[in-house]
């Protein structure tokens, strides 16, 4: 393989087809309400690394973090022609703001190494677009967000397409390098043979857990399903924070300095409609009256 | 995400409850085949949940990809220019993520890189991917070509075509119509010769050829110098080259996605496919008969998507003050326009349930020492199939075609416009009940099985079945009207009259598919009451027309064969 290519993805909540039990009443989402989904823009990084596999020679690893149901996410990706996935999944991850997020990310990469890290722009539930930037700077490894498109990628340098307010611009990067991706690209749909062949795909957690329910005696039986599915290619790696070698103070809850301090519940209703004549001087009155209550500017 | 699967209840309850654990099993060898392919079930279970994961998918592109292309596609249709068709982008496109989908080989083996599911599957994917563009289905079912060459052809061709299909790669069309053999392809002309190395050419015209610009052809012609019928004719594989030009492609009514080619052969090379002389007799009709049955989807899918505007437009739309659904006369339109979409649903999966088997069997009853049970059941899937086809493709596309009518009228003035889609479904429909041969051809076809009664050891099957109490009085109705058809057939039977027999033909056959569709609606009530109303409604509308017919029918009436002409020339 000339290339190797990770990709980041998580699953979120289902932000974009809520329904009316989607909060809570303390203001926070309601995840056992919403289904949970691919994140959107986590497609169109997949759908990116694909297009560069299938022009030039690459391998796609897709990895998340997230707990054990995470793992469906990175099913999907394998449908849609994922060649590896790895699940990062630990309790001690959990509760882990931006910071401790691209930190135990930044764990992974440094393991596998890759030419081209691929992550989507924002996810639908924090909308912060904050992670894939600070994994680069962890990584020390150049940057490009906003990305729509690569033109180009040759030994040693990647050429993309970012999108900026009104235009784009198209910049180059000596690799290895991190894109953030945009809605740019149409995702390729899960291939039904593929779906046939991984949706036997599973981690050895989920392996195990699904002997223990099948109240199996014989100890051998797990450890030769588990070569078995192997030997096929059908074995999801699951890393938990030793396996990444992740500080214990980076992770988690103890590594996220962010503190939620009060979340407010706001409910919209409609105002009362107001007429802005349309002269010069009612728009004037309007735009000030934008400006002075912090709506613009 | 919209999905034409999980959101078509009709659909998901229909497939769910159709038991092909037979055919599959067959088909899948006994499910030895896990061993050597990663895309093979292990047992039915696990065959039944890679078809629901598929159709999901499918169903998804389908009404998020698909559907909203298709107004752009067919306003601007394919481009023609110097004997070349160009598709719209947008159908290049959903072509391209069909193909992603892997599903351009549904029916195909394994070891050619098919799904290798059955056929019941393949027509729900033909029907969804028709209500979301009709024109695709016409270059996706062309699959149809490739399922002939693995059926038919030698491995070497196998081979070489297959797996290019699966992928994608290469597309088909069928080359049976000329400009003077339409519904009689016994007169076909196209003449293919041979040199003196025994390499094929050929050579003459076909007309209304859909995809004429295909990759791969499979061509029917005259190969047996000095015939003038049937026999005489051969199959031919011929790939796209110069010497095959495509003249002009056809302004048609609708359909207007998909390109309708004039051809000329100038010394096309080509292959013989399967032996000659059974061109027409064994592969063709064989071709056909599968066409028949996606074509009967195809006419689904567009009533389907007929139905869904007129549902959504009658509870919009107000007048008087209150929305139009709730005037007798227009729920009344849409109840019928409901339950002949489910019975034209149950006929179509009840028909594609017995070409699975007969597939299976007929694969089964090839080489030495067959059982007799396996010939035996192989001679009766064949009859059964043969029979509830041509019913099956009568009834869903004249079905999709009075419910495009239904849906416009529903709209009124606004579904005359552009504007909606009901238009435009209204055209697609028209040519449904067309080709793959009319809906009186598939009454010629359907009208034998009839007259031997080739349904009724299903029909006594059917008959076993328990009925909802609420359905007592329905179920005595159709015992009545099967009564009734028993003693109109036996009827004909006995007046030998082949002239009153024709003109008589059609009624029969409807008749038939009344009580036939009646009895599978009643079957399926029994196991969601949901469907008790719908099958009611769909009972006490087939009685009068039932009684319409059979009264016609013994009638004894031959005033319209000894007058027609003085009737038609007046």
């Amino acid at each position: 393989m000339k290339y190797t290519i990770l990709v980041f993805v998580k699953q979120v909540p289902d932000t974009q087809n809520i329904t009316g039990d989607a909060m809570k009443a303390d203001g926070t989402v309601n995840r056992a309400a919403l289904p949970a989904i691919f994140n959107p823009e986590d497609l169109n990084a997949l759908e990116l690394a694909l297009q560069l596999k299938d022009r030039y020679d690459a391998k796609v690893t897709v990895a998340t973090m997230g707990p054990p149901a995470a793992t469906e996410v990175l099913r999907n990706a394998l449908y849609r022609g994922a060649d590896e996935a790895m699940l990062l999944t630990d309790r001690a991850f959990a509760g882990a703001d931006t910071l401790a997020t691209s930190y135990a990310l930044s764990c992974v990469a440094k393991q596998i190494k890759p030419d081209l890290i691929l992550c989507g722009r924002q996810a639908i539930d924090g909308d912060t677009a904050q992670v894939g930037p600070q994994l680069a700077e962890k990584l020390h490894v150049p940057q490009i967000c906003y990305v729509e498109e690569v033109v180009a990628l040759d030994s040693g340098k990647i050429t993309a397409r970012r999108a900026i307010e009104g235009g784009y611009e198209i910049l180059e990067s000596p690799l290895p390098c991190l894109l953030t991706v945009v809605d740019a690209n149409t995702p390729r749909p899960e291939a039904a043979k593929r779906i046939m062949k991984f949706k036997r795909a599973v981690t050895p957690g989920e392996l195990k857990k699904r002997f223990a329910d099948a109240d199996y005696t014989e100890a051998g039986d797990l450890a030769a399903a588990e070569s078995s599915l192997a030997a096929k290619g059908l074995i999801i790696k699951e890393l938990n924070a030793a396996a990444v070698h992740a500080d214990p103070k980076r992770i988690g809850l103890a590594g996220s300095p962010t503190k939620v301090k009060n979340i407010e519940s706001v409910v919209l209703s409609g105002g009362e409609a107001k007429e802005v004549a349309a002269t010069a001087e009612g728009i004037n009155l309007l735009i000030h009256e934008l400006i002075t209550d912090h709506t613009l500017g | 995400m919209a999905n034409f699967y999980t959101e078509n209840r009709d659909l998901v309850f229909t497939l769910k409850n159709l038991d092909l654990a037979e055919a599959v099993g067959m088909k899948e060898n006994n499910y030895s085949c896990a061993a050597d392919f990663d895309t093979a079930p292990a047992d039915y279970a696990d065959a039944c949940d890679n078809y629901d994961r598929v159709l999901k998918v499918v169903g998804e592109i389908c009404a998020e990809r698909i559907a909203p292309r298709s107004r752009t596609i067919d306003a601007e249709g394919p481009h023609f220019e110097n004997n070349h068709v160009t598709y719209h982008p947008l159908t290049v496109q959903n072509l391209k993520d069909l193909a992603q989908a892997d599903v351009m080989g549904v029916v195909l083996p394994h070891r050619y890189g098919g799904l290798n599911f059955p056929c019941s599957v393949y027509i729900a994917i033909t029907e969804m991917v028709s209500r979301a563009d009709a024109s695709l289905q016409n270059l996706v079912g062309l699959q149809d070509i490739a399922e002939t060459i693995c059926d038919f052809g030698n491995e070497e061709q196998r081979q070489a075509y297959l797996p290019r299909f699966c992928t994608g790669e290469i597309d088909g069309s069928m080359d049976l119509t000329e400009p003077d053999s339409g519904s009689d392809l016994q007169s076909v002309r196209l003449r293919a010769w041979q040199d003196k190395d025994g390499n094929w050419f050929l050579n003459g015209m076909k007309r209304f050829i859909t995809n004429g610009c295909a990759k791969c052809h499979l061509v029917l012609a005259r190969s047996e110098d000095g015939t003038s019928d049937g026999r005489g004719l051969s199959m031919f594989i011929a790939d796209a080259c110069p010497q095959l030009v495509v003249r002009r492609i056809e302004n048609k009514l609708g359909i207007h996605g998909v390109a309708t080619c004039e051809l000329q052969y100038n010394d096309v090379p080509a292959q013989l496919c399967g032996q000659r002389r059974r061109g027409l007799t064994r592969y063709v009709m064989s071709l056909m008969n599968g066409a028949r049955v996606a074509i009967s989807a195809q006419a689904l899918g567009i009533a389907e998507a007929a139905y869904t505007e007129a549902r959504k437009y009658a509870a919009e739309r107000e007048q008087f003050k209150k929305s139009i659904d709730q005037f007798p006369a227009l729920y009344d339109m849409l109840c019928s326009m409901k339950t002949r979409i489910m019975a034209a649903r149950a006929l179509l999966y009840e028909t594609t349930r017995a070409v699975d088997l007969r597939n299976a069997y007929n694969a089964a009853a090839e080489g030495e020492n067959v059982a007799d049970e396996t010939r035996a059941k192989q001679k009766y899937y064949n009859k059964v199939a043969g029979v509830l086809t041509p019913m099956c493709k009568a009834q869903a596309t004249e079905t999709a075609n009075s419910v495009a009518y239904d849906a416009i009228q529903i709209h009124g003035g606004t579904g005359y416009m552009k504007d909606f889609n009901v238009e435009r479904f209204y055209r697609d429909a028209r040519i449904t009940n067309i080709y793959e041969g009319t809906t009186q051809l598939q009454v010629v076809a359907a009208i034998g099985g009839v007259q031997q009664r080739d349904n009724d050891p299903r029909i006594a099957e059917l008959l076993k079945c328990p009925v909802p109490c609420e359905l007592t009085e329905a179920r005595k109705m159709v015992e009545v009207m099967y009564a009734k058809q028993l003693e109109a057939v036996n009827f004909i039977n006995e007046k030998h009259d082949s002239e009153y027999r024709d003109l008589m033909a059609r009624s029969l056959v409807e008749n038939e598919t009344y009580v036939f569709v009646s009895l599978l609606m009643l079957r399926d009530a029994n196991l969601d009451a949901d469907r008790i109303a719908p099958t009611l409604r769909y009972i006490l509308d087939a009685r009068p027309e039932f009684e319409k017919r059979f009264m016609r029918i013994m009638s004894d009436d031959r005033t319209c064969i000894e007058s027609h002409k003085s009737v038609i020339d007046y």
